[in-house]
This record gives structure tokens, C-alpha cells and sequence, in this order.
């Protein structure tokens, strides 16, 4: 653990923005396609 | 044990279902897992700053959007070669998330791009051919909702898959056959890899758990394609038998 503070850990050395913006984007966009996935599932049950 | 008998749509589907939530569980358990290295032992790169951290997502999506595309060309080739219905839908349910996983590649790419390069896209090889990537998941996803005939789609874009699974072996060479601003492979199969023991064990601890997520994914979604063709067959059956 070398960040110190919160403070620290959010700015990531000035990156903030980039690194935040990568990881958020990408949990974002595996949950929405669960989400998505989730729903179609539930619009397939019992027809088969 | 028969194996071929989970060639059916109808006998894998339960088997689908049951295995998902596994595959999923330890998606979000290595993904935990990956995202403790990443930020908090992991250490700083000396040249990129805490900037370097957006590899352990970019890497391994964009690992992933190639082996995905791989393994849609091999479902593809069995699919060709047996006749198998199974193996199309395989194909065809791997596609959005390999689609997404691109689209994520390119998108942290351009974040790391933008503070490392100064330039958010720039057309280089490596680059360019991954964008072609999208385009052709994109590509084979339309190419099967476009044609109404399920089994005739299935085999055109089965086709489709394997002609321009070419894209891949381009994508991973293209730092190695031309000058490319992206950087070379850091890990390789032939080489040690360039990179400190915890940051290369966090890379691969994230991608085995988009790996995970992949597989459990896909099978959720091969479901909701059984579920959906099945439908449409029980529904003509009934159809043809009140003629």
C-alpha cells in the first residue's frame, strides 16, 4: 500500500481521469451486457 | 459416456444453465482478486506513472478480443464439418462479448494513448487492424440477422468467421511486421516477459477472469439462442400439424 491517502489513490499520479474512465468503462460494459443478457433470458424461459 | 449426446441443443441446454453461474463466480472472484494487484501491489512504472495501470484491463480485453474471434473461427470449422447445430450457436453467442471486449481494448488503448503518446488515435498498424476487428464482429453479427433463414446464416457466417479470422495473426504480428507507435508483445510464449513478476501476475489473474466471465457469458446466451431458434421450430411444427 504506498497510496497514503484517498486523495492519493483517486488522482493516480495526475492519470486519474484516464485510469478511472478505463476500469469504470469496462465494469460498466461487462454488467450492462449481463444486465442485457439477464433480461433476454428471462424474454426466452418458458417457451422451450 | 455418450459426449455427442451434449451435441443437442435440447440435452446442453440444462447443462448450459448449471454450469454459467459457476463460470461467472469466479469471474467476479478473479476479478476481485486482479483488481487488488492492480491497484494496490503493484507498484508505480518508473517511465508511464500510475498511468501503466490501464494495461491490466487493456491487455487483457485485447487479448481477448483475438482468442475470441479464434474460437469462433474453430467453432465455425466444426460447425462447417459436422453439420453440427450446436456449434453455430457456439459461434454466434461468443460474438457480442468479443465485440464488446474489442470496443474496450480500443477505448482504454485511446485513454493510455492520449496521456502517453499525446495523441488519442493514430493509424498505426496495430491499431487500425483492431479496429477492422470490430468492424468484422459487427459485421458477422449483421451478416446473421440478415439473412432469415437460421441454418443458411449459420453457415454463411460460418464461413464469414473463417476467412476473416486472417484479421487475427495480422493483428498480433503487426508490431513485429511494421514500424507501429504501439508498443511489441511484452509477454510472449518464447520469451521472459518485460515486465515486473506482480504486474505480469495481475495481467494474467484479470485475463483468466475475463476468460471466466467470456465462458459464462457465452454459455447464458447460448441459452437464450436455444431457447429462441427452439421456439420457432416448436412453433412451425404446430403450425404445419394444424393444416
Amino acid at each position: 500500500m504506498h497510496w497514503g491517502s484517498l486523495d492519493n489513490f483517486l488522482a493516480m499520479g495526475g492519470y486519474g481521469f484516464y485510469v478511472w474512465i478505463s476500469f469504470g468503462l469496462t465494469l460498466a460494459c461487462l454488467l450492462f451486457e449481463l444486465y442485457g443478457l439477464q433480461k433476454r433470458h428471462v424474454n426466452s424461459q418458458g417457451d422451450i | 459416456m455418450n459426449w455427442y449426446k451434449f451435441s443437442s441443443p435440447k440435452t446442453f441446454y440444462p447443462v448450459a444453465g448449471s454450469l454459467a453461474p459457476y463460470f461467472l463466480g469466479v469471474a467476479g472472484a478473479l476479478l476481485i482478486l486482479g483488481l487488488y494487484i492492480a491497484f494496490f501491489l503493484a507498484p508505480t512504472d518508473f517511465q508511464q506513472g500510475e498511468a501503466y495501470r490501464i494495461i491490466f484491463v487493456h491487455v487483457p480485453a485485447a487479448w481477448m478480443s483475438m482468442f475470441v474471434y479464434l474460437i469462433m473461427a474453430g467453432w465455425s470449422v466444426v460447425g462447417l464439418s459436422l453439420n453440427s447445430k450446436l456449434s453455430y450457436m457456439m459461434a454466434q453467442a461468443l460474438a457480442p462479448t468479443g465485440a464488446i471486449f474489442t470496443f474496450l481494448a480500443l477505448v482504454t488503448g485511446s485513454l493510455w494513448g492520449k496521456p502517453m503518446w499525446g495523441a488519442w488515435w493514430v493509424w498505426d498498424a496495430r491499431l487500425t487492424s483492431e479496429l477492422i476487428l470490430l468492424f468484422l464482429y459487427v459485421g458477422y453479427m449483421a451478416l446473421h440477422s440478415a439473412l432469415d433463414d437460421v441454418r443458411r446464416a449459420d453457415r454463411a457466417t460460418a464461413v464469414f468467421a473463417l476467412v476473416s479470422a486472417v484479421n487475427v495473426p495480422i493483428i498480433y504480428f503487426s508490431v513485429k511486421w511494421w514500424n507501429t507507435l504501439h508498443q511489441g508483445a511484452s509477454v510472449s510464449l518464447t520469451q521472459a516477459p518485460a515486465m515486473a513478476k506482480i504486474m505480469l501476475m495481475g495481467m494474467l489473474i484479470m485475463s483468466i477472469s475475463f476468460w471466466m466471465y467470456t465462458i459464462g457469458v457465452a454459455l447464458l446466451r447460448l441459452q437464450c439462442i436455444i431457447a429462441e431458434r427452439e421456439r420457432e421450430i416448436i412453433w412451425m411444427n404446430e403450425a404445419q400439424r394444424s393444416e
